[in-house]
């Protein structure tokens, strides 16, 4: 089955990205394919590469980043939730004249669009969130 | 389009507070260039979110509800509200901005399940 999840919650406050990982996991583990994984609200400060959680804690972010290498999975942050909470890739770092960037590897910033077109040619679309 | 899937969005939190009520907009309106078959639920303080004569302006906040009376122009015109919901706040139909289908509990399960995709906000 072919699935698409979107993730509505920031990493650590809350379980969302947490039970997303688990459940992509356990899809790809089992045969299935995830089409895309997207994130949005506070879900994007998933995609932040500074994350520095302590060592004997998970690396929300660096477990995405891995799955996404293993797997070839598309992670995509919505622009606007993400321009709003300061995530940028070297792209829109630029062009809204920032200093930095902090996109973590395997993520991409993409629109709204992205989310719906999830929805038409997935089987599935999984929400994760409060 | 050739495969027009049935979209419903479920909105079930105040307008203002979270900022999910705005965003499960944002996502309608660009959804609405895909042309699918959309429908709205409004359930719990979802309700809230189509209420008349809102003024968020002493809390710096958008004031978004005008938008929902826009919906028409994309096209989203099924937009149900949870009946119980609706009732358990002393609201009435009357007091909504947009014209909507009131629908009990079990109306909404047989709408849900006659769904593509469900996306929960």
């Amino acid at each position: 089955m072919k699935f698409t999840l979107q993730i509505n919650e920031g990493p650590y406050q809350h379980q969302a990205s947490d039970t997303a990982y688990q459940f992509a996991k356990a899809a790809l583990e089992k045969g299935h394919e995830i089409f895309r994984v997207f994130f949005y609200h506070d879900g994007v400060n998933n995609g932040t590469r500074l994350t520095t959680p302590p060592q004997d804690d998970r690396n929300i972010v660096k477990r995405w980043s891995e799955l996404a290498e293993q797997h070839n999975l598309d992670l995509v942050l919505c622009v606007a939730a993400a321009q709003r909470r300061g995530i940028a890739d070297a792209d829109e770092a630029k062009r809204n004249g920032k200093d930095a960037d902090n996109i973590a590897p395997g993520f991409r910033i993409s629109g709204l669009g992205q989310l719906i077109e999830g929805g038409i040619q997935s089987d599935r679309l999984v929400v994760f969130g409060d | 389009m050739s495969d027009i899937k049935k979209f419903m969005y479920v909105n079930r939190k105040a307008p203002y507070g979270t900022v999910y009520a705005l965003e499960s907009l944002e996502v309608v309106l660009i959804g609405a260039a895909f042309e699918q078959d959309v429908s709205l639920v409004f359930m719990d303080d979802g309700v809230y979110q189509l209420a008349k004569g809102q003024d968020s302006s002493a809390s710096d906040m958008k004031n978004f509800s005008p938008t929902y009376r826009a919906l028409e122009m994309y096209d989203v015109e099924k937009l149900y509200v949870a009946r119980e919901s609706l009732e358990a706040r002393g609201l009435t139909e009357a007091d909504l901005i947009v014209d909507v289908e009131l629908k009990s509990a079990d109306e909404i399960r047989d709408l849900m399940e006659e769904q593509d995709v469900v996306l929960s906000f």
